[in-house]
């Protein structure tokens, strides 16, 4: 029992702050690598389909390396190399070095690993469309944008929500991964909790269970969602 | 771009590719065999044992591996310290290194993971022929081994591929705990040598090589295996 108020007083009363700090950052990056996400997988996956051939190839390439080399290589690569590259285009056009925003550092770069998968995902829910509907907007004369954001779009997202739901998870876990870049999320600030209390268990316990917290009531808000966009679909 | 610190680094680099294949050997074999438990416990009648893997898989499948390692290597790890008998065993060089610590935590992620997969290869399995091997009489760990598991990985042999290479991905956060994996000798090669990339560029490279040559594995498998089309 006084083992439990000693760590209810670390935990929440001496770091409660810091850590809430750090979760809201997290989801801020997780939010925002999302969205990064799902533009970046929209594109490719519509490169894909419409097989044109050099952008296919490239397209290709991009989802076979982002799936087969570790997170945590491609986040130090994207990281390093991607400021290197930048400071490079701005040296050519004879500006200064511009100094690199971690936040926003995190979010392309987590962006573009879930792009790989988001690609295949999307590239999926599309093909899975009944042909039938797509031919019978065509038959009814819709323009093409029109086809797009009425049918393809919505229809596309039951099927897709699955796999979406489960890479927002996937992301929710892999934005632990920033924190070895040393960018103040949740788990570099429960670092230096452990670090100062020397109290490591302890820590890395609790902040596992906040990251249990929000993929559950990630998990719960996606199974609502689920029900609401999916009600058109015919009932097995 | 420059990459004349192959030849000297050469050996180190092999090393570290080395410890990558072990963690994946070692996660690999004892995950997949405490996969097949939490399989089948899931579908266990038994409420408490199915419960019981219910919630180690939402807790694995919950929180980030980068935590779930540094909870065993930092906080585990810190635990055994305070106790001067461990220190003076035999046991404490294996406890000082952190490579039995990310075996550990990878072991029970795959088990987690995996076990999710399994449970859904064993509803997959057509009931009839469970049913066949009840009917002439077979013990029910006879039926398990000879008919309901192999069955099962066979139809998921694809997702099986994929777990691996999600494993083979997860073992370069070893790095993060001082050992000395792929991942960690590209670091150690970027602290000595002052490149910023080149090192995990070419670490790039041989993650995609041994990612492709996992799933070659698996399509030889899959070949192997026999299949019956009737139809």
């Amino acid at each position: 029992m006084e083992w439990l108020t000693k760590a209810f007083d670390a935990v929440v009363l001496d770091w409660g702050c810091a850590l809430l700090q750090g979760a809201l950052v997290t989801l801020q990056i997780s939010l925002g690598a999302f969205s990064v996400g799902l533009c970046i997988g929209l594109l490719v996956a519509m490169i894909k389909m419409t097989r044109h051939g050099l952008l296919l190839r490239l397209a290709n390439a991009y989802t076979t390396v982002c799936r087969a080399v570790p997170e945590l290589l491609l986040i130090l690569l994207l990281y390093y190399a991607g400021g290197d590259l930048i400071n490079w285009v701005l040296a050519q056009l004879d500006q200064g070095p511009a100094p690199i925003n971690g936040f926003m550092a995190a979010v392309v770069v987590l962006g573009i690993v879930q792009g790989a998968y988001a690609a295949e995902i999307i590239r999926g829910a599309v093909q899975s469309i009944p042909t039938g509907h797509l031919e019978a907007a065509r038959a009814f004369g819709c323009p093409r944008h029109m086809i797009v954001q009425r049918i393809i779009l919505p229809e596309m997202l039951p099927y897709a929500l699955g796999g979406l739901s489960n890479l927002w998870l996937i992301l929710i876990k892999d934005s632990a991964l920033i924190s070895v870049v040393g960018y103040n999320e949740l788990l570099f600030t429960t670092k230096q909790a452990a670090g100062s209390t020397r109290e490591y268990l302890l820590f890395y316990l609790a902040v596992a269970a906040v990251y249990l917290l929000i993929t559950l009531l990630s998990n719960l808000l996606f199974s609502r969602f689920d029900r609401r966009i999916s009600r058109w679909m015919p009932a097995h | 771009m420059n990459f004349e610190w192959l030849g000297e680094y050469g050996r180190m680099m092999v090393l570290g590719v080395m410890t990558t294949l072990q963690l994946l050997l070692i996660a690999g074999t004892l995950g997949f065999a405490l996969a097949v438990l939490v399989g089948f416990g899931r579908l266990s009648r038994q409420p408490f044992i199915a419960w019981l893997s219910l919630s180690f898989t939402n807790l694995i499948r919950g929180t980030p591996l980068l935590v779930q390692i540094y909870v065993m290597y930092y906080g585990v790890g810190s635990l055994f310290v305070s106790f001067p008998l461990l220190r003076d065993s035999w046991l404490w060089p294996y406890l000082r290194e952190g490579f039995w610590y990310v075996a550990l935590a990878l072991t029970l992620s795959v088990a987690g993971y995996v076990g999710e997969v399994i449970k859904g290869g064993l509803r997959g399995v057509p009931k009839g022929e469970l049913e066949a091997a009840r009917a002439l009489g077979m013990p029910r760990l006879l039926m398990i081994r000879r008919i309901w598991l192999p069955r099962a990985i066979f139809i998921l042999l694809p997702t099986l591929a994929g777990e691996s290479v999600m494993l083979l991905k997860s073992t370069a956060l070893a790095s993060t705990v001082a050992v000395m994996d792929a991942l960690g000798v590209a670091n150690l090669i970027r602290n000595q040598t002052f490149l910023t990339y080149e090192p995990l560029l070419v670490m790039a490279l041989i993650y995609l090589l041994l990612a492709m040559l996992i799933e070659r594995l698996f399509k030889r498998l899959e070949m192997r295996l026999p299949v019956r089309n009737a139809f």
